[in-house]
Order: C-alpha cells, then sequence, then structure tokens
C-alpha cells in the first residue's frame, strides 16, 4: 500500500441511466483512506451499479470518478491495480483448484508466493480445500476463495459485491473484521450488504441509496 | 502511483497457459471442433458423387468450407465460459493490456481449434484423392487461415456476448469478413494439388494474419469492455 | 472551444430533430429533380448501346445503387467511430439510420444486375466479381442489422455495432481485392465493360444526374430516419413530451 496515506475516492455527482431507467441521480461519494463503507438500500436502488461504475466498468453519463484527485478515465490501468473488485460471481474456474485461481489471479498482478496464498487461504478457513478444484467447494467457501484473490491483490480500494453471500455467521464476523483491518492499515472498502455489519460503533459508515 | 509489477508479456503467457491448463481437464471438449470437421468433409461425397476425379477436383473447396465451419462452431466457446463465471471481468482489471491478454486467450483457442485442424487436413484430402505432395501447402495454408479466422472470430465472439442468441448471430458477423481467407486459402491448395506454385496466395494469407495480428486485439478489447457495460 | 459548443449543441437531441426536419426538403427536392431529369435522360434521351441495346439503360439505377451501398457502408463505419471515440448518441443514431438504406441499395444494385444479367449473360446469376463483392457487402449490412437487433440496450446495441461496422469497413476493400483476385483466375474479363473508354455525353450526363440525385435521395433518407431514431431514444425526454403536448394543442384548436 504504498500511497494509503493519499488514498482518495471521489464520485463526482454521478449520472447514470441503464436503459430508460436513470439509476444513478447526481450521486456524490467520497471516501477516505482508512473508511469502511456500508452500501444499503433496497433492490434496485442501483448499488450493483454503482460498484460497477466505480470499478470503470459502466460509464456515467455525467459526472466522474477521480482517484487520489485524478480523473480514473486518464490513468485506467493504474487505477485497476489500485483497486480490487468482487463482483457477484466469484471468477473462479471449477477445474482448477483453488490454489491454481489464486496463482492465475494474482499473478496477472505481481508475483505472489504460494506460501502467501497458502496463508490467506488459511486465514479464510479454506485452507483444507486448497488442493481441491472449486467446483466441489460448498458456496461459502467459493466466496472465501475468491475474497482470497482481493486480500492477495494488493489494491487500496475494495469494491465489495455482497461478499457476505452463503457465508455462516461465523463467516461473516471474520470477513467484516478482515475489512475492517484492511481500513485501519490506510485502505478504502465499499462494501454492499443487505445484512447490518457487526462492528464496534463508528468503524463503518453507512451510506443508503434510494 | 502502483503498476501491476507483471511484465505483460509474463502476464500473457499465464492467460494463455491457464486456457490450456483448462482445455485439457476437459479433453473431449477439444475433439469435437476435429470430428465436426471429419463429419462436415463425409457429407460432400454423399450429396454429390463418389466419382474420383470430381473429388478431386473439389478436395480443395472441401477441405476449406469444413475447416472453417468447423473453427466457426469452437468461437462459441472462447469468451462464453469466462463471462458466465466473472473471470473475464476479473481479467479487464489486472492494469494489464487488454487487448494483449485477449491475444493470448486467442492464441490458445486456436492451438486447441485450429491446430487440431491442421493435422486433421491432410487426411481429409487424401481422402478426397488429392496428392499427398501438396499436403505441406494445405498445412500452411489452414494454419495460417484459422489463425486468421480466429483473430477476427475472436472480435465477433466478444460482440455477441452481451446479446441475447448466440451461435447462429456469430456466424452471421464473422463469415462475410472471412470470405477473403477462403478465397486465398482455397486457391493455394487447389494451386498445391494441381502441382503449382502457391507461393502467391500463401503469401497474401501471411498479409492477412499480420493485419489481423495487429488490428483485431484491440477491437476484442474494445467489444469485451462493451459486453460488460 | 467554438467548434465544440457548436458542436454539442447540434449533437442535442431536440436541435438535431428540429435541423434534420429543416433540411428534408433541401435534400429532398434536388434529389426529385435530379433523378427525375437522369432517368428522363437515361431512359429516353440517351441513344441505345451499340452493343447492349436498351439493356444498358438499367445501369442509370444500377451504377448509382452500387456507388450508394458502399458510400452508406463508409458513412455508417465513420458516424460509428465517432459515435464510439467521443460517446456522441447521434452520431449512432446516424449510424443506425445508414444502415437499412444501404442494405437497400445493395439489394437493389444486386436486384438490377441480375435483371441486366437475364439478356445479357442468359442467366440470373453469375458469378462476377462485381456482383459476388456486393453479394458479400449486402451481408456485412445484414451481420450489422443482426448484431444491433440482438441487444435490448439501445447503448450497448450502438457501440457493440460501432466495433463491427469499423472492422467491417477495414474489410470491405480486402473483400473487393479478393474477390476480384479469385474471379479474374477463375473466368475470363467480365462482359460489363462499363462505359468502355468513351460514353458519349448524352449517355453520361444523364448517369451523373442520377450519381447525384441518389446522393441527395439518401441525404433525405437519412435525415427522416435520424428524426425516428430520435424519437426512439428519448421517447421519454421532456422535450418530446412538450412538443407532443403542443402538437396535441395545436391540433385541438383547428
Amino acid at each position: 500500500m504504498a500511497d494509503a496515506v493519499d488514498a482518495h475516492l471521489v464520485a463526482d455527482h454521478l449520472h447514470l441511466w441503464r436503459g430508460q431507467r436513470h439509476v444513478l441521480r447526481g450521486l456524490y461519494v467520497e471516501a477516505r483512506a482508512g473508511e469502511f463503507i456500508h452500501l444499503k438500500g433496497a433492490n434496485g436502488t442501483g448499488k450493483t451499479s454503482l460498484l460497477r461504475t466505480l470499478a470503470g466498468f459502466l460509464w456515467p453519463e455525467e459526472g466522474e470518478i477521480r482517484w487520489c484527485g485524478q480523473p480514473v478515465g486518464q490513468d485506467r490501468d493504474g487505477y485497476a491495480v489500485a483497486m480490487a473488485y468482487l463482483g457477484h460471481e466469484n471468477a473462479l474456474k471449477g477445474d482448477l483448484t483453488a490454489l491454481e485461481n489464486l496463482h492465475y489471479a494474482t499473478n496477472l498482478r505481481h508475483a505472489t508466493p504460494q506460501s502467501a496464498q497458502r496463508a490467506v487461504l488459511e486465514r479464510l478457513g479454506v485452507a483444507a480445500q486448497a488442493d481441491l478444484p472449486t467446483r466441489v467447494l460448498s458456496a461459502g467457501q467459493k466466496r472465501r476463495v475468491a475474497m482470497a484473490r482481493v486480500l492477495l491483490s494488493r489494491a487500496t480500494l475494495w469494491l465489495l459485491d455482497e461478499p457476505f453471500t452463503n457465508l455462516d455467521t461465523q463467516g461473516v464476523t471474520d470477513l467484516a473484521a478482515l475489512v475492517a483491518e484492511h481500513t485501519r492499515q490506510g485502505g478504502i472498502a465499499l462494501v454492499t450488504s443487505h445484512a447490518a455489519i457487526a462492528l464496534a460503533e463508528g468503524q463503518v459508515r453507512e451510506l443508503v441509496l434510494a | 502511483m502502483i503498476l501491476a509489477t507483471t511484465a505483460p508479456l509474463r502476464a500473457a503467457g499465464l492467460v494463455l497457459r491457464r486456457d490450456l491448463a483448462l482445455a485439457f481437464r476437459r479433453w473431449e471438449q477439444v475433439t469435437h471442433p476435429v470430428v465436426f470437421f471429419l463429419m462436415v468433409a463425409t457429407l460432400f461425397p454423399l450429396a454429390l458423387n463418389p466419382k474420383p476425379s470430381l473429388l478431386a477436383d473439389v478436395a480443395a473447396g472441401v477441405v476449406w468450407v469444413s475447416a472453417l465451419l468447423s473453427s466457426m462452431l469452437a468461437l462459441e466457446t472462447l469468451y462464453r465460459a469466462d463471462v458466465e463465471d466473472g473471470t473475464l471481468e476479473q481479467l479487464t482489471l489486472t492494469g494489464q493490456p487488454l487487448a494483449l491478454l485477449l491475444l493470448a486467450k486467442t492464441v490458445a483457442h486456436w492451438i486447441l481449434s485450429g491446430l487440431p485442424l491442421v493435422l486433421a487436413a491432410p487426411v481429409v484430402a487424401i481422402a478426397f484423392g488429392a496428392d499427398a505432395a501438396a499436403n505441406a501447402v494445405l498445412m500452411t495454408a489452414i494454419a495460417l487461415g484459422t489463425a486468421v479466422l480466429s483473430l477476427i472470430g475472436s472480435v465477433g465472439a466478444a460482440l455477441t456476448l452481451g446479446s441475447r442468441r448466440g451461435s447462429v448471430l456469430l456466424s452471421l458477423l464473422v463469415l462475410p469478413l472471412i470470405m477473403p481467407v477462403l478465397i486465398f486459402g482455397a486457391r493455394a491448395t487447389a494451386l498445391a494439388m494441381h502441382g503449382e506454385s502457391a507461393e502467391g496466395p500463401l503469401w497474401l494469407l501471411g498479409a492477412l494474419l499480420i493485419l489481423a495480428l495487429t488490428l483485431t486485439p484491440f477491437a476484442s478489447a474494445a467489444a469485451v469492455r462493451i459486453s460488460l457495460e | 472551444m467554438g467548434t465544440w459548443t457548436w458542436f454539442h449543441k447540434l449533437s442535442s437531441p431536440p436541435h438535431c430533430y428540429r435541423i434534420a426536419g429543416q433540411l428534408i426538403p433541401w435534400f429532398a427536392i434536388p434529389a426529385a429533380l435530379l433523378i427525375v431529369a437522369g432517368i428522363y435522360g437515361g431512359l429516353v434521351r440517351a441513344p441505345a448501346d451499340y452493343q447492349q441495346g436498351d439493356a444498358f439503360r438499367i445501369i442509370y439505377v444500377h451504377a448509382p445503387a452500387a456507388w450508394l451501398s458502399l458510400m452508406c457502408y463508409t458513412v455508417m463505419a465513420v458516424a460509428a467511430a465517432v459515435g464510439l471515440v467521443w460517446r456522441i448518441k447521434l452520431a449512432h443514431a446516424l449510424a443506425a439510420a445508414t444502415a437499412p438504406i444501404g442494405a437497400s441499395f445493395a439489394l437493389l444494385c444486386l436486384a438490377t444486375g441480375s435483371i441486366w444479367g437475364k439478356p445479357m449473360w442468359g442467366t440470373w446469376w453469375t458469378w462476377d466479381a462485381r456482383l459476388t463483392s456486393q453479394l458479400i457487402l449486402l451481408f456485412l449490412y445484414l451481420g450489422y442489422q443482426a448484431l444491433r437487433s440482438a441487444y435490448d440496450d439501445i447503448g450497448k446495441a450502438d457501440r457493440a455495432s460501432a466495433v463491427l461496422a469499423i472492422v467491417g469497413v477495414v474489410n470491405v476493400p480486402i473483400i473487393h481485392f479478393s474477390v476480384n483476385w479469385w474471379n479474374s483466375l477463375h473466368q475470363g474479363s467480365t462482359v460489363l465493360r462499363r462505359g468502355g473508354p468513351a460514353m458519349p455525353a448524352s449517355m453520361l450526363v444523364p448517369l451523373i444526374l442520377c450519381f447525384f440525385g441518389f446522393t441527395f435521395l439518401y441525404a433525405a433518407l437519412a435525415c427522416v430516419r435520424v428524426r425516428a431514431e430520435v424519437l426512439r431514444r428519448e421517447r421519454n425526454a421532456h422535450w418530446l413530451q412538450d412538443l407532443a403536448g403542443r402538437r396535441g394543442r395545436t391540433e385541438s384548436a383547428t
């Protein structure tokens, strides 16, 4: 996290249309280093659209996204490296083992020793499944492996879309603690979740989309 | 500013290796295009007439039409699985040049769908009574031609990702674009089978390949980004 | 910046809708005059060809249609590229409006070519180089239309088909070259030596009139279709509801 101190994300008055629907209407979000933002809102209020816009998949009709003061369109690859995105899909190949999946996903960004990959799987409680093809894992275990990819990404900005899906109660608590640890070290996390995030008062900022 | 520390070429190598590793775990899928190729080629003597002189006349055309149809069939699988499991969107977020990563995927796809055809083509040609001396030209031409098809097809496959109808639509987009490949490839093969020099059309195929290599990865990258919107 | 403001003002949907509407007569009237004059000159005044007799007269529709089918593809690809690079929706609307016009001209060119072929070659279709490239061009248009209609979202349809149009326009000269090359190897030179070395002015002038007339016809049709595209894309916009409301009031008043 080389420039975690300066980490600063601004979504400046975003207007986004999906077909005939005006999903984001002049939304302004600002996130500074150390912030854990919980995005809430009923179905269809644009939580996923907002995350996908911040991840650079969707182009807002108006407004811009700035990372550390620079519009992200100017240095797309630099921004991509500073960001980790966890979507609805886990981005795992069922025929590859958990470790192989992590190997291909993280080494595309930077060389990562296998010991580091095993350590992260261990932390997420799926060390025993490291050498199994991910297609035999349970839905919750797959989600954990996908989260391991985010942890190994060395990204400052985490965009997590419903990361708690399919996790058991303990898993939810552990993952929330991991994200909180990331933000304490100067990272930024934007997390959508329908469930409440069980963390001490003041650690999480709630943002409700309507 | 942090940049991806993996060199782009190494990243491309990883993508290539991943796709090959995946294919070898589903080996039967790799054999489908070849089997399809052999079956289509078998249709011609049944539909036309098994007279050796006639078959030798149409051999070059039959090999080429069958090869193009079968690699067209395989194109559908190029990005589909990666879109469904979310790996394609992760590929766009690695900070690596997307065009290069997609080129690596296309090369892997060609190794799995084009290369087997290169090996199977002489079998069909000989079964049609073509001179075995033409095999070197035939294999070179099929190798170049299927490579161009994979590159152009990669754009088409990426363009149809976000749409409703898949396979037939893809053929409608790609077939008109690859007619030059068919013209030069079949001509080179026919010339070689008649014992003439096929150098001219082979160079033209090579030129098409270079053009496709330089342009289509960028079009594919644009198309993939559009499909993820 | 002046040009940019002008450009953006022009590309705003209400503005474009109005301007396209105002332009229609400026294109449609010259188109009608030129085509009537050209067809009259070609069918009535021009002498019969000494080899082809009266059959050659179909050239007054065939050749302009061939020219426009190519021009439309180029216009479409350029508009698509502009729309893709600068994210201008109006450019995409122009590309969408042009495609069916170009496809129609390609079809018209094939049909007239085939009608001409019957008395000349004794067959409705021969694999002549020009006809074959024209057929592939028609296929390119059909692929473009198929891709467009496969998307529900207009924005995605615009951008995806734009990529296809650009890839296609790079391919058009290659297809043309390859088909000519293929044809020259398989057949002797074609019967149709268009015009020959010296076409008398009485034949040439009507042809030129028809070329310009058809081009103006395209421009007029494009304006009409761009207006329709704008309406389709903006059907929920306020300016359109205002416009419809005003129209409704004037109509009930009269």
